[in-house]
């Protein structure tokens, strides 16, 4: 019976990060389930679950020995494998505007008093040096409709920005 | 012909091949459609199907967007469908009855005018659009061997396009 890790990596972005980490996992003999991993700020970060019937305590030095070698930072945690569940989003909630401090506390103490769960956000800089401008994007499950939540997010102190709530739908077929 | 009872679901080879036209508009045909839109109507909220999915390999669609908001026809029985033209692109989330448990976003067109047969050989036309012409592309690509999820695209992307020069 095999256990499930949460591989975390954060190091300075270039080619073949991945290429070098999966051939560890595979030469260990892991299965890999869902996966996130994106290039952040120059970064490039990987949030990899590790499925394995050995020894993690030896697959974390394998990977340890990698991250030295590569100069990366690798965590490897118990974590639970809990596939084939997916909850889908039913709410979308894009913010944006001039960026300042807040935006993402506010928004989100909001959301979780209107008992939003967040699936997924995703956030860039974007704009200028002079004029940077933040996006924020988060999908969700939450039982208040999009105009209930979009009207609190506006009330709860996010007027100086252009929130929008829709609703999403999932075509099946 | 042939029918699973059941959705079918990839990596089924039947998935990937391309459908042949329906030539003979009969009783069996109309069987058929009865008994593949029970299988539409049987699964979890689905608006459409394709036979594919049942492992019939025939250009038979059956859609019903009448669940949701917006215009749209109700229930069509569409066969050897053409796309005669298409306007616009949408980003929407899909999900199929062949790829259980995985949804994405797939940009499709907005707008479409179809031409095909219904389940008695009689030609008919439809101008459609959003949710409903999503759910026509998304079964047409069906009777061609194409799933939704050769159309992905990443989230990221779409939500932080750069400007193109
Ligand atoms: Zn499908």
């Amino acid at each position: 019976m095999e256990s499930w890790y949460m591989l975390t990596l954060v190091g300075r972005d270039r080619p073949g990060i991945v290429a070098e980490v999966t051939q560890v996992l595979y030469e260990a003999g892991c299965l890999l389930g869902e996966a996130s991993m994106l290039r952040l700020g120059g970064n490039f970060t990987i949030m990899l679950m590790v499925g394995t019937d050995g020894d993690g305590t030896a697959l974390n030095r394998s990977l340890q020995q990698l991250a030295d070698a590569l100069d990366l930072r690798i965590h490897l945690d118990p974590a639970e494998g809990a596939f084939h569940e997916h909850p889908e989003a039913n709410i979308c909630v894009t913010i944006s505007g001039a960026d300042r401090a807040g935006i993402v506390a506010q928004a989100t103490r909001c959301l979780a008093g209107c008992g939003f769960n967040i699936l997924n956000l995703e956030s860039t800089v974007a704009g200028s040096v002079e004029r940077p401008l933040y996006v924020l994007h988060i999908e969700g499950q939450c039982p208040l409709d999009a105009e209930a939540i979009e009207q609190r997010l506006i009330q709860d102190g996010l007027r100086d920005l252009d929130v929008s709530v829709h609703p999403m739908e999932t075509m099946i077929a | 012909m042939f029918a699973t009872r059941e959705v079918i679901t990839w990596p089924d080879e039947r998935l990937r091949r391309i459908c042949a036209p329906v030539t003979a508009f009969d009783d069996a045909l109309r069987a058929f459609v009865a008994d593949m839109e029970g299988v539409m109507r049987s699964g979890p909220s689905a608006v459409g199907i394709a036979a594919p999915q049942v492992g019939c390999l025939y250009r038979i669609v059956i859609v019903d967007a009448s669940a949701r908001k917006g215009p749209n026809h109700g229930r069509l029985v569409l066969i050897n469908p053409e796309i005669v033209s298409w306007e616009g692109s949408v980003m929407g989330r899909e999900g199929c009855l062949s790829v259980p448990d995985m949804t994405g976003n797939v940009v499709r067109a907005q707008d479409l005018v179809i031409e095909c047969f219904d389940e008695y050989g009689r030609p008919q036309s439809y101008e459609m659009s959003n949710f409903e012409a999503r759910v026509v592309q998304h079964e047409m690509d069906h009777l061609d061997g194409l799933l939704f999820l050769d159309r992905v695209v990443s989230r990221r992307s779409d939500l932080f396009p750069r400007v193109k020069k």
